[in-house]
């Protein structure tokens, strides 16, 4: 089962309530997926087994081999490569990958060469994953995807997603079983929850919402919920206790043994959810 | 000579555009003659590479040299390996940076600006 915890706007509590699931969910996987800012091993601790290169594949031109005839530059859609005056020059850091200039180059002259864009860490024991990508790259999904290939079949996997709901988060949430929207009782907090929200709309993808940094009111959350449908989950209150937890890299569950209950619960409450879900749609 | 002007519209009165990959269009103008033609720019609404795109179409329409605000490093890559030379034609008409040019008078640019720079990194032009 894979679970995909997303926020909309960054710094709700998705790396907070994501590394104390898959702490107090034994045995689990973590993934880490917000690949350009990873911090859930600063909780979890996991000690390293491997780290993987992962690059993607990029034009080379053969000088020798081109007529500067510009068929490759005039098909790129992303203008990473330029045909002037009979020279081709590439633009690397602008492909995206999809192989189009060398498969039209009729001198067979551009080849793919693989091109580090971030690396991927595995923890000892495998219960842990995290991409890297490489400052300045822009585009994280082919290590999203990389990641997302070497989850482990067997057992529940938490993703820690990427804040927003772009590219990236369509990438990382796809295909998993069912979505935590960690959310915050601030005007910002719901209107990123409205975008997370038409996001699943538009997936088809199963979701329940987390209220983190709640008041006991949380007036505006609890109403969008309610005209939209949606479910709440599960609420963490407000509590300077649990920001200096955090801030010294420590889980929640480590302390008060409530906490653990508050985790397991969440996770009863998901499987229930998902298994309602399969029940409705037995084809998924 | 032709030169190739980045301009938010299509005649010479018109205000030089300060972007080069983001430009409304480019003129094309023989200083010798001050004969002229517009080209729409193929950079302007690109997802990304768009002073690559704009780089090109002034390389084809044959353009020795380019008159702008600013040129990126992408685009300036491509500009000096056909050999167009690039001067700075802020904060100038079409027509002053074209009298200003044949003149003597612009400073030529041999080193690119920081990325988005013309575009004042999205703020909006003034």
């Amino acid at each position: 089962m894979k679970i995909s915890v997303l926020s909309g706007k960054g710094g709700t509590g998705k790396t907070l309530v994501a590394t104390n699931l898959a702490a107090a969910v034994r045995p689990s996987q973590y993934v880490d997926l917000d690949v350009e800012e990873p911090n859930g091993y600063h909780f979890l601790k996991p000690r390293l087994r491997e780290t993987v290169s992962v690059g993607v594949p990029v034009p080379r031109l053969e000088e020798g081999k081109c007529t500067g005839c510009g068929l490759c530059a005039g098909v790129c859609q992303f203008n990473a490569l330029a045909a002037i005056k009979n020279k081709v020059l590439i633009f690397p850091e602008l492909c995206h990958h999809c192989g189009a200039c060398s498969l039209v180059c009729p001198e067979k002259a551009l080849q793919e060469v693989q091109r580090e864009v971030g690396t991927i860490s595995i923890g000892e024991e495998r219960d842990f994953m995290q991409g890297e990508l490489q400052v300045g790259e822009p585009v994280a999904v082919p290590l999203i995807n990389e990641l997302k290939r070497r989850v482990k079949e067997n057992g529940p996997v938490f993703f820690d997603c990427p804040p927003g709901a772009a590219c990236a988060v369509v990438h990382a949430v796809e295909d998993t079983d069912y979505c935590l929207l960690v959310t915050e009782p601030t005007p910002f907090g719901r209107h990123d929850l409205a975008i997370a929200v038409r996001l699943m709309e538009k997936l088809g993808l199963p979701f329940g919402v987390l209220i983190n940094k709640g008041d006991g009111k949380n007036g505006d959350v609890h109403q969008f919920c309610r005209e939209k449908g949606s479910k709440i989950l599960a609420e963490i209150p407000f509590s300077l206790e649990i920001a200096e937890t955090y801030s010294r890299g420590e889980l929640l569950i480590q302390g008060e043994k409530d906490w653990l209950h508050f985790f397991q619960n969440l996770f009863g409450k998901i499987k229930e959810e998902v298994g309602h879900e399969n029940h409705r749609h037995p084809q998924r | 000579m032709k030169v190739a002007v980045s301009s938010m519209d299509k005649e010479l009165e018109a205000r030089l555009d300060p972007r080069f990959g983001r430009a409304c269009c480019f003129l094309l103008v023989d200083t010798d003659t001050r004969e002229f033609y517009a080209v729409p720019n193929g950079g302007v609404g690109a997802a990304g590479g768009a002073g690559i795109q704009a780089a090109q179409t002034v390389v084809e329409e044959g353009a020795e040299a380019v008159i702008t605000g600013s040129v990126g490093p992408n685009a300036m890559d491509v500009l000096k390996a056909a050999g167009v030379k690039i001067y700075e034609g802020e904060p100038y008409t079409v027509k002053e940076a074209l009298e200003k040019f044949c003149k003597g008078d612009l400073q030529e640019v041999t080193s690119p600006k920081p990325r988005h720079y013309g575009a004042r990194g999205g703020r909006g032009l003034r």
